[in-house]
């Protein structure tokens, strides 16, 4: 069997209205900071693992195997004015765009559900446990970009992104929302992550036909089916799909063919539904391996400068669990002042008495 | 919270004679409450099934989207989900949105955005990001409507943490509270009771506001509908008019019987509960919804608790049953009626301790 990342591609974006300043054009400081990026998030990825084997935080989603895609999906996005929806494994995006990554990492401690990042001066939604639960606000924040430009007369739209995989898109959610998207026109790019895998179960035994961008069609909208372990790949789609919708022309699927090369989460055992012989041949070569290599053929760095900045990562790595290490509980109270913007009588008589109790032992 | 006498009877509005009565059916009266909020609110939005050139399968919408245009007040897709779904992300960008469920039962396909999203969006941004989000969903049973055309919800919603639930008795209820509830910052699951569309009652358009300050007494907490010594009846929706006819009808024996319209169904007016049936010390809750955990159980543990001294009978719950809403035929069966919730009131001025 080939990878999985080279799967046949598929691509009805149109040409873009206005010309693009093309990845592939990417310029020698622009290709070693996405290596830089690439880096960082492995080795963060692989701390995070680490921590939950110490007993530093109590779970993890991995991402091995997927840098190449969340990079590319993370660099393609103006965090002045887009927004970006994710699931609950995209800490390489989130990284990618900026959010603070101890603030992030506050989840996995279970410090707060959603993280204690700033949202909303991200461009980031809160963490999102359930599975195709955010693709729907991406489309209807699109949609409020769509009535905002109306009333200002603003022709560059800020564009949502919904992150989603392959089991993602079984949910009946992520058709409601490709289906309101297309008849909005929203300004929205679905970014599918497919990689392999949800949970146990196969893409085979998901995804009828095999392809989520090849629904797209159905939907009246374009669709770009890309190899998700190339970063200069996704980047290229992402940056078409989302300058699309800005234009004001709808929405877009991005489908990136990637690899779950770790497990579903850090309680998961791969080995009972797949070998390791299945991983090494499905997953394909290594996206940071492949830019490496993409990189030293084009002279565009050597082994010595990828040696210092995958120093560089771990060191910050080793910053970033610092911080975490260092995330202290939430005040109690905080369970009762989030629940609404106006507490209730009822609420409040509760929150005293949980004070009253709690300070009383 | 406390409750107050509430104001939409004739006789009470008459004192305050200089203020603008008209008569309008609760369709009315809520049309007109979202043409206001619409006008006064750029950022508001109405959105849903057939709510655009139709004015909705009620007609509430009428004419809306010709009045504000197809951006302000648009039709979606059928489909639940996608309606909650597109509101949490309207209200992230800053937008109002005040969707429409069609019919109470179609709120189930939507259950999971209303529970795992629209609820906790606020808690888990950590109030970063609120949710004013007012969903109307025509509610209850008693128009002969196919099956999922009728069902009592406020149990559902009220058990989740971060909603409020709101349900008018009448037109000036209806549109006082969905004013409020429109310029509320947090989500609140406004049920309108569609067996009562098209009653017509003097609704007082004056805006309650006295210096800039909503008088929060006509829209928050629990209203007194009817004044009685003997027993209070505590109802919502479509059943405060019902228990209105009992307290008529008993009176005819000499028994006072007290009304409260508890409206809001979260929070509850513990305060104005407790008022009440520690005068009266005895209280019948009457809905439309199962029994079995049933908001009636809810109120009935509170008056328990801040009224036990003074309680000369358990509280006694008139509800539907726990089956499902039959179908029209049968539906004068399960919701409470009047001669049910007579039997209810007699149980209770009959109890005696030991």
């Amino acid at each position: 069997m080939a990878p999985r990342a080279l799967a046949a591609t598929l691509d009805t974006l149109p040409p873009p209205v206005l010309p693009l300043v093309e990845a592939d054009a990417a310029g020698p400081a622009q290709l070693r900071d996405l290596y830089r990026m690439l880096s960082n998030v492995r080795q963060l990825d692989a701390a995070a693992v680490a921590w939950q084997r110490q007993g530093l935080i109590p779970g993890y989603a991995p991402m091995l195997g997927q840098e190449a895609a969340q990079v590319g999906a993370g660099a393609a996005v103006d965090t002045t004015r887009d927004f970006v929806f994710p699931t609950y494994r995209e800490m390489g995006v989130a990284y990618t765009v900026g959010v603070n990554m101890v603030d992030y990492m506050s989840t996995h401690k279970a410090i707060w559900h959603g993280g204690l990042y700033d949202a909303v001066a991200t461009h980031f939604a809160p963490f999102q446990a359930v599975v195709g639960g955010s693709v729907l606000h991406a489309v209807g924040w699109a949609h409020g970009q769509t009535l905002n430009a109306a009333s200002a007369a603003e022709t560059a739209l800020g564009v949502g992104l919904a992150f989603l995989g392959d089991g993602a898109s079984s949910q009946g959610d992520v058709h409601e929302a490709m289906n309101f998207a297309a008849i909005l026109r929203a300004p929205v790019v679905f970014f599918v992550q497919n990689n392999g895998w949800a949970i146990s179960v196969p893409t085979e035994q998901q995804v009828a036909g095999g392809s989520v961008a090849a629904r797209a069609a159905g939907y009246g909208i374009p669709a770009v089916r890309v190899d998700g372990n190339d970063v200069l790949a996704v980047l290229s789609a992402t940056q078409r799909a989302v300058a699309h919708a800005r234009a004001g022309l709808g929405p877009v699927v991005v489908e990136a063919m990637t690899y779950r090369r770790g497990p579903h989460s850090t309680s998961d055992d791969p080995g009972r539904y797949r070998t390791l012989d299945d991983e090494k041949i499905d997953g394909g070569e290594d996206p940071l391996s492949r830019f490496r290599s993409m990189l030293l053929a084009g002279n565009v760095a050597d082994a010595a400068s990828f040696a210092e900045v995958d120093a560089q990562a771990q060191q910050q790595a080793d910053e970033i669990r610092d911080g975490v290490v260092a995330l202290s509980s939430r005040p109690g109270s905080e369970m009762f002042d989030f629940v609404f913007q106006e507490s209730t009588p009822t609420l409040g008589a509760q929150a005293r008495q949980w004070r009253e109790e709690s300070e009383h032992v | 919270m406390s409750n107050a006498l509430q104001n939409d009877t004739l006789e009470s509005d008459r004192e305050l004679a200089s203020t603008p009565l008209v008569q309008l059916s609760m369709q009315q009266a809520i049309n007109r409450a979202l043409g206001e909020i619409l006008e006064a609110d750029d950022r508001a939005l109405i959105f849903g099934e057939d709510v655009g050139l139709l004015g909705g399968v009620f007609r509430v919408t009428d004419g809306l989207q010709q009045r504000f245009g197809a951006n302000r007040v648009f039709d979606t897709p059928l489909a639940e989900s996608g309606i909650l779904g597109t509101a949490i992300g309207l209200a992230m960008a800053g937008f109002h949105p005040i969707p429409e469920i069609q019919f109470d039962g179609f709120a189930y396909p939507a259950v999971n955005q209303i529970i795992t999203q629209l609820a906790r969006m606020n808690y888990r941004s950590r109030g970063t990001l609120p949710m004013p989000v007012t969903l109307r969903v025509p509610s209850f049973g008693g128009i002969r409507a196919p099956e999922h055309h009728g069902e009592s919800l406020e149990s559902l919603f009220a058990h989740v943490p971060g909603l409020k639930v709101v349900s008018p008795s009448n037109p000036q209820q209806a549109y006082h509270l969905l004013k409020h509830a429109a310029s509320m910052p947090d989500p609140v699951i406004f049920m309108e009771p569609k067996a009562r569309y098209w009653n017509k009652a003097d609704v007082n358009l004056t805006d309650n506001r006295t210096g800039g300050a909503v008088d929060s007494a006509s829209v928050e907490g629990s209203v007194i509908a009817r004044p009685g010594k003997h027993a209070t009846l505590i109802a919502w929706g479509a059943m405060v008019s019902r228990c209105l006819q009992v307290a008529e009808l008993a009176a005819e024996d000499g028994i006072e019987l007290e009304v409260l319209d508890l409206r809001w169904l979260k929070p509850i007016d513990e305060a104005g509960l407790a008022a009440s049936v520690s005068r009266t010390r005895r209280a019948i809750v009457v809905h439309e919804g199962p029994h079995t955990a049933g908001l009636g159980a809810e109120v009935a543990a509170l008056v328990s608790q801040s009224c036990f001294d003074s309680l000369r009978a358990p509280v006694e719950r008139v509800t539907g049953f726990d089956v499902p809403y039959p179908s029209g035929d049968l539906e004068d069966e399960y919701i409470p009626n009047i001669d049910r919730i007579l039997f209810g009131v007699q149980r209770v001025l009959e109890y005696r301790r030991g």
